[in-house]
């Protein structure tokens, strides 16, 4: 049986990966991707202990979680589709109307 | 008696006139600041009438009307404590202020602030009768600081003129170093005594032996209220700020400048009789302190010009008499001098603000001369004065300056009585050489004498004499500097001393019989007789000699004194700069005093301290804020960026108490 830690590491990576996708990336897609990249790191995390303590209770999150990510899934891409309509960009930088 | 009624009248009066004079018409202002010390001084002569009814165990006569303030065991009243002494005073300070008032009518007709000048006028008044009438220190301290501020506020009543204003504050700040030595003397008396009432005083001050043989409580305590007192009364070396003191109109000059309030350091010595006679050091201060200003002044008043200005180094050179008679343990003598003094001095300056008057602001006696003719009742009124401070029979001023000199003999200081010998001939040299310069001669003014008053209007016409209204109030005091002195005619001149028997019973009875620092004394007394007649046939013929001298200078030979002054040179200079006190002060106290508050309380402390750390605090905190300004950047990822650094740092922070 793989360890619990392997589950871990993979999780804290793909996390990483998600948080790194999210500082550096430029557009608002693939900033969207790294968001779904860190929720399911998170996901990960939740069935390996659920897994290995035979508690319900992870699973039951993970699905809560994929039901927040998959309205949020619908909702986000409204929105870009929106931004792109006004503003034919997809860069997060130029969409600063707000800032001072 | 209701004596509460006495300064309330004045300050009433201050009270409408400061408050609602300015729309009120002059003659209202007149008839509310006259009547007001009008009817303190007729309720002054009602009170020394019932006093005469009153049997000697009634004296003192004491009104308490509450407690002013209590703090633990001491506790102060407002009362009033009228006794031979405080009588005296009270008659002077309302009669000389009534008539003075009255003078003011004329002389200010033409000034602005008119209401102004009569409500100060007014509460002076009222800060006088305070000190005068009060039953316990801290209330004549109260007084004391009002007639100051009063002070202040009519020297400085031209307050646009810088003169005039730099001149209330040099009164002002000199008099606060003396008032820091009679706040002392007040501390030790509370702390000492637990009480600064008059009355329970003097029984426990009566306990203390005589501090002959070593200075003790008591000398200290008087040395610090000397030190009050050469504030208030402009004795050395406190006298600066009279002399410039001359910058107020000139009835205040007379009032509070000349005849009441730098009396008030006399006053307060001879209430403090009880002190100063368990104390002979400290009177000896008094006498040699007094002596020294007395012939100090004199001699700077020699060679001034500026007509004001020779009366007020002559009111500082009295002032000295008034305190060597203190301090030789003469209180009647420096009291009679002080009333004297007020009719004659009083009369001086008010005969000297005529001349100004008349010369349309003229001061500088070498353009005035020959104004015998067109002053005539101001040159009458002036005569009389001078002859009263020069100190000939049968004037006021022969009688008390005689009395001080011959107290001053009997107490045993020869020399101090050799040097007020020489000052009274010094003093009629100075006051007729005024008196010649002023009314003799030729008039040396600018204008033609028989220009007559010209179309220019006040003050560009030829010298005239001045409004009844102010010629009445000379003509009474003149007839006062005449007869004032004989309520104390000497039994060597065949008179009964009667002002002495009146007062002594305030200055001997609450000292100790067993005075041993005044040895001369009883045998002076039997033996009065013909030596107190030698004495008075020296000061006369002193007198008489600084009239004849002065009349060979200024009269007869009148180019003489521009060769003695330049025969004299440097010496001539000296003494007319005024022997360059002020400058000695400044060098040597205000310079420094200056330097230090400027580079040490105030660029050091002030802007480096304490501004320096709520400048600092603030700075800091801008430029943290400023720094931290830029994580709010606007740009979401940012943020992120900071909320990963955070949840790291946390991580890290968990790791690392996990590992350990």
């Amino acid at each position: 049986m793989v360890p619990l830690s392997y589950y871990l590491v993979l999780s804290a990576i793909l996390f990483a990966c998600g948080v790194a996708g999210f500082l550096v990336k430029r557009n608002i897609i693939t900033i969207f991707l790294s968001i779904e990249l860190m929720l399911n790191g998170v996901n990960l995390t939740f069935v390996a202990f659920a897994a290995q303590l035979n508690k319900l209770e992870g699973h039951i999150f993970v699905f809560f979680v994929m039901v927040v990510a998959a309205a949020e899934a619908a909702v986000g891409l409204a929105i870009i589709i929106a931004v792109f309509r006004t503003r034919e960009t997809l860069n997060v930088d130029r969409v600063n109307l707000l800032k001072l | 008696m209701h004596l509460w009624i006495i300064p309330l009248l004045p300050l009433a009066g201050a009270a409408i006139n400061g408050l609602l004079g300015k729309r009120f018409p002059k003659a209202l202002v007149n008839t509310i600041a006259l009547g007001s010390t009008g009817a303190a001084f007729a309720m002054a002569l009602w009170v020394a009438a019932q006093f005469a009814g009153l049997s000697p165990d009634q004296i003192p006569h004491i009104e308490r009307y509450f407690t002013w303030l209590s703090a633990g065991p001491f506790s102060a009243e407002y009362g009033i404590y009228l006794d031979q002494l405080s009588l005296v005073m009270l008659l002077v300070v309302t009669g000389v202020g009534f008539l003075i008032h009255v003078y003011s009518v004329g002389y200010m007709e033409h000034e602005g602030g008119y209401y102004r000048y009569f409500a100060y006028l007014n509460i002076f008044m009222f800060f006088m009768l305070t000190l005068v009438l009060a039953n316990n220190y801290l209330l004549m301290f109260v007084g004391w600081e009002g007639v100051g501020l009063a002070s202040y506020l009519l020297i400085g009543f031209w307050f646009l003129k810088k003169s005039a204003a730099d001149a209330g504050k040099k009164a002002f700040i000199t008099n606060r170093v003396g008032d820091f030595g009679f706040l002392i003397a007040l501390f030790l008396l509370i702390k000492h005594f637990g009480t600064l009432q008059y009355d329970s005083l003097w029984k426990l001050v009566s306990q203390y032996p005589v501090e002959t043989a070593g200075a003790g409580l008591l000398t200290a305590i008087g040395l610090l209220m000397l030190v009050g007192a050469t504030g208030k009364s402009a004795q050395l070396p406190l006298y600066v700020w009279l002399p410039d003191a001359m910058e107020g109109p000139t009835p205040v000059s007379a009032l509070i400048h000349a005849a009441t309030m730098v009396t008030a350091g006399v006053y307060m010595v001879a209430r403090s009789s009880p002190i100063f006679n368990h104390a002979p050091d400290a009177r000896l201060a008094v006498a040699i302190i007094g002596t020294l200003t007395a012939i100090f002044a004199a001699s700077i008043g020699i060679v001034q010009t500026d007509i004001k200005k020779v009366l007020a180094y002559s009111t500082i050179s009295q002032l000295g008499y008034m305190f060597m008679a203190c301090g030789v343990a003469d209180y009647v003598g420096g009291i009679f001098h002080l009333v004297t003094h007020a009719f004659f001095k009083g009369l001086l300056f008010l005969a000297a603000g005529s001349v100004i008057h008349g010369l349309g602001g003229e001061q500088d006696m070498r353009q005035m001369g020959g104004l015998r003719k067109y002053l005539p009742y101001t040159f009458w009124s002036m005569t009389f004065a001078t002859f009263a401070i020069a100190g000939l029979p049968p004037f006021a001023g022969f009688f008390s300056k005689d009395q001080i000199l011959f107290a001053t003999w009997s107490s045993g200081a020869h020399i101090l009585w050799l040097i007020g010998v020489i000052t009274a001939g010094m003093t009629s040299f100075y006051m007729f050489r005024l008196w010649f310069l002023t009314f003799f001669g030729e008039y040396r003014g600018p204008n033609p004498a028989n220009g007559g008053h010209g179309p220019g209007g006040h003050g560009h016409g030829a010298p005239h004499e001045s409004p009844w209204v102010m010629v009445v109030p000379l003509m009474i005091l003149a007839v006062l500097s005449l007869i004032g002195g004989w309520i104390g005619v000497p039994h060597s001149l065949g008179g009964s001393d009667r002002f002495g028997h009146f007062l002594s019973p305030v200055v001997q009875s609450a000292a100790s019989p067993e005075i041993s620092s005044t040895p001369g004394e009883n045998p002076a007394e039997q033996e009065s007789g013909s030596s107190e007649l030698t004495f008075t046939v020296i000061s006369v013929a002193v007198a008489l000699l600084g009239l004849l001298l002065a009349w060979w200078m200024y009269y007869k030979q009148p180019e003489l004194p521009d060769r003695i002054a330049k025969a004299a040179g440097g010496l001539y200079t000296f003494v007319l700069e005024k022997y360059k006190v002020d400058e000695l002060y400044g060098t040597v106290i205000i310079q420094p005093i200056i330097a230090l508050s400027a580079n040490v309380f105030w660029k050091g402390i002030d802007r480096g301290l304490i501004d320096g750390a709520a400048d600092g605090s603030a700075a800091g905190a801008q430029e943290t804020s400023d720094a931290l300004r830029h994580m709010q950047s606007g740009n979401i990822r940012s943020y992120a960026g900071w909320i990963a650094v955070g949840a790291t740092a946390v991580i890290a922070f968990m790791v690392w108490r996990g590992l350990r």
